[in-house]
């Protein structure tokens, strides 16, 4: 009963939410970076996702290369009907990879505030869109016969998909913050765990009214749990992990802490990979044009073959990901090298 | 203008765009392979102060790169869904290798090459320099791969409805009838790029009189790169020829602006290609050249636009004409500066030569027009097919979006473009201008103290 398609459903949603709790750690540090005020905090902030930032951001273009190969109707509905959407997000992320490398390159005040700005805020907007497409897959896009995308930019911004952007952008800032008190230390590392704190507090309320407002208007997303009642362990483990996030940062185990913000976010992709299987996109009002595994997946001899190439490659990305950050560990220290 | 041709010329210019960077990257790659080389063998400081000054460049050049790249994915679906959905089952798999086997190892030891001098050795930095350049050489055989099987198709069976074209040999796909070839010819371009820039910098400081070990060393490593690159792309520029005329007869008949139905081929030095009477004006070149070359016989036929439907020839004869022309005239004119580079270089003159020497400065922006010259052809000649003989460029636009759309990001990109770029040359030259640093900081010290 598991198909190829079923393995590339669940290999995607592997990208992206290891792109989720990778990039998500840079997209907050990123969302946090203006609260810090000085030169010197800002540069830790921007070294301490220097040397991954690039490499998390390959889960993104590697993800989008697995979703065009496995389910190449998804990948062409959803990237050209959410063309302005997509096209800010593209700016957001020219953006903040230009003003990480170019900040550093020149003293002048004015110079680094700019980038400043346009790091934090394409941090933000990068979040908030992700989130956004996220809802809009969860409450459902009008979809023709043809699979296309008949709906209008503007009707991508309804209230829920907006309030699943906004406790992304809050999941992000506790990640991030997270991930920011283990990197520094001193002063900005204490002003940092106030944060944190606040962020924690700030994406549990988000997290509380998503649930419910989920519950209460788009109930398919339980019914696979109801189908299957061990997947219910998810929500309880993403509840535990939210909870130890907590008490590691009380105990001051920060790296505890992150860890415990990794499988809340893993959770939290799962619970969203099951709600919408075995669809891809829902089609609502007309629920038959949805895209699902079957009908939206490329042959199998290419599911097969992509899976050959994933069974070769992906340990070796698994091992360069770990060496990096094996070699990057620790807190971060400013040198020539640095941004 | 309609949304085929806006998305066309946003595709167009985007691609162009990130087409500056890659490959500076991948030549540039391989001189830091062998200056970092050299420093390991030698222990010479000259060497790592030259590895540590590229370096910066490179990861200059290379966020660009990415900055610019991540554009290019998501546009197959932004503006070409229909395309998409017609080769996802073949593209979109070599397009998802390319981001498993290249772009992980770029993007992760590009990391150890910027900001790793210090907490790895020596021997592993150097690792993560071969492997940062071999990253990017996996990425560039991918998309070209990819790029070649629009050019070239096989390994592909049509879908009953027609709507997709599905894979059936995978290894067909991989080694597509122009993919060797034309990779080989990116290739050596990639090189020529990344030494015309080394190039150029050093023969700025020799003239200059400044970091003058410096640039003696960048020019001698970095003009044996470019020998070697400027003539393996006059052999590979030969082959790829060959291989269009074999199996995209109607984009190298546009090429030569040969449209005679079946008829020797002459080879134009120059031209212009009068596109109502369907003939070459003022063209001076040899008769029969282009058959001589390509079958060995003067008098051999080669099939010309007229023996194609009119529906089915590229429609920008000229621009496809001209571009060809320019960039074969291009590529001759780097291979005699650099045989004259070389022969200075092994007199030991070179610093005498103040006029080649500004050449040289100059000259980084030659294999740059190639490149993008060289694309024109590629991607002009193979129209108005996207998928040479199977789909059609009008056929493959997104139908969900309209003009408006495609106005409005193509404004806002040429706008990014420009700040981006400008800012860009101006980074560049302050850092050329600071020039390399005096290294106090050697690889081995642990580089604490200065934290």
């Amino acid at each position: 009963m598991i198909d190829l398609n079923i393995v590339w459903y669940v290999l995607v949603g592997v990208l992206f939410a290891g792109y989720a709790m990778l990039d998500g750690f840079d997209f907050g540090v990123g969302a946090l970076h203006l609260f810090t005020k000085s030169d010197e905090h800002r540069r830790l902030m921007l070294n301490s996702i220097g040397p991954v930032w690039d490499g998390n951001e390959v889960w993104l273009v590697t993800g989008g290369g697995a979703l065009f190969a496995a389910f190449p109707e998804v990948y062409a509905t959803v990237f050209s009907g959410f063309y302005i959407a997509f096209m800010l997000l593209l700016v957001a992320l020219i953006f903040r990879a230009i003003a990480i490398e170019f900040r550093s390159k020149q003293p002048m005040l004015w110079w680094r505030r700019m980038w400043d700005i346009s790091f934090s805020v394409s941090s933000i907007i990068a979040s908030i869109l992700v989130g956004t497409a996220l809802g809009n897959i969860i409450c459902g896009v009008p979809l023709g016969k043809d699979y296309e995308y008949i709906g209008t930019f503007l009707g991508l911004l309804r209230p829920y998909p907006v309030l699943v952007g906004l406790t992304t952008l809050s999941l992000f800032m506790m990640h991030g913050s997270i991930y920011a008190i283990m990197k520094t230390e001193g002063e900005l590392h204490d002003k940092i765990r106030g944060w944190a704190k606040r962020a924690i507090l700030g994406f549990i309320a988000m997290y509380i009214i998503t649930t419910i407002v989920t519950l209460v208007f788009y109930p398919h997303m339980l019914e696979n749990m109801k189908k299957y009642p061990v997947l219910f362990i998810i929500p309880v483990i993403n509840a535990l992990a939210i909870a130890n996030i907590f008490r590691e940062i009380h105990l001051g185990r920060d790296f505890r802490a992150f860890l415990s913000s990794c499988v809340s976010i893993v959770a939290l992709m799962a619970l969203f990979a099951i709600g919408i299987f075995p669809n891809l996109v829902i089609s609502s009002p007309d629920l038959a044009n949805s895209l699902n595994i079957y009908n939206a997946a490329s042959t199998k001899s290419t599911l097969k073959t992509m899976l050959i190439i994933a069974i070769i490659g992906m340990p070796f990305v698994i091992a360069y990901t770990i060496s990096i950050y094996w070699i990057f560990r620790g807190k971060v220290r400013l040198n020539d090298t640095s941004y | 203008m309609d949304v085929v041709i806006l998305s066309r010329i946003q595709f167009a210019l985007t691609t162009a765009f990130h087409y500056i960077f890659p490959p500076i990257s991948i030549g540039l790659g391989v001189i830091l392979v062998i200056m970092e080389g050299m420093y390991i063998k030698t222990k010479n400081p000259l060497y790592e102060q030259m590895t540590k000054f590229w370096v910066k460049i490179f990861g200059l050049v290379f966020a660009m790169g990415v900055a610019s790249g991540i554009v290019l994915e998501f546009q197959f679906g932004t503006n070409w869904a229909t395309y998409s959905r017609f080769v996802g089952d073949i593209f979109g798999s070599v397009l998802a290798a390319e981001g498993i086997f290249a772009f992980f190892l770029e993007s992760g030891f590009l990391a150890i090459l910027l900001f790793g001098w210090n907490k790895v050795t020596p021997p592993i930095h150097f690792l993560s320099t071969i492997l940062v350049c071999l990253g990017s050489l996996f990425s560039s055989v991918w998309i070209i791969i990819a790029n070649s099987w629009m050019q070239t198709p096989v390994g592909y069976k049509m879908a009953e409805n027609g709507a997709r074209a599905e894979i059936t040999d995978f290894w067909a796909v991989v080694f597509n009838p122009s993919s060797m070839v034309r990779l080989s010819h990116v290739l050596s371009a990639a090189l020529l790029t990344g030494a015309t820039l080394v190039l150029s910098v050093s023969a700025y400081y020799l003239l200059k009189k400044r970091h003058e070990d410096f640039a003696r060393a960048s020019f001698k490593i970095s003009i044996i790169v470019a020998l070697i690159g400027s003539f393996l792309q006059l052999g590979t520029g030969h082959w790829s020829a060959k291989v269009v005329a074999d199996y995209q007869p109607a984009k190298f008949a546009a090429m030569e602006g040969h449209y005679e139905e079946s008829a020797p081929a002459p080879l134009y030095a120059f031209g212009w290609v009068n596109e109502k009477e369907e003939r070459v004006d003022f063209g001076i070149g040899v008769p029969g050249m282009s058959s001589f070359l390509l079958y060995l016989d003067f008098n051999k036929p080669v099939k010309g636009l007229k023996a194609f439907k009119p529906e089915d020839r590229p429609k920008k004869v000229n621009w496809i004409f001209q571009s060809y022309h320019l960039m074969v005239s291009i590529g001759m004119g780097l291979i005699a500066l650099i045989l004259a580079g070389a022969f200075f270089q092994y007199r030991g003159t070179l610093e005498k030569q103040r006029f080649l020497l500004w050449i040289f400065v100059f000259a980084v922006v030659a294999p740059q027009l190639g490149n993008m010259l060289g694309w024109v052809v590629a991607e002009l000649g193979r129209q108005p097919w996207i998928v040479y003989g199977l789909l059609r460029t009008s056929d493959a636009v997104s139908r969900s979006i309209d003009a408006t759309h495609v106005w409005a990001s193509l404004i806002m990109f040429s706008l990014i473009y420009a700040l981006l770029f400008s800012l860009f040359i101006f980074l560049l030259d302050h850092k050329i201008k600071q020039g390399p640093q005096i290294s106090h900081n050697p690889i081995s010290d642990g580089g604490k103290q200065r934290a």
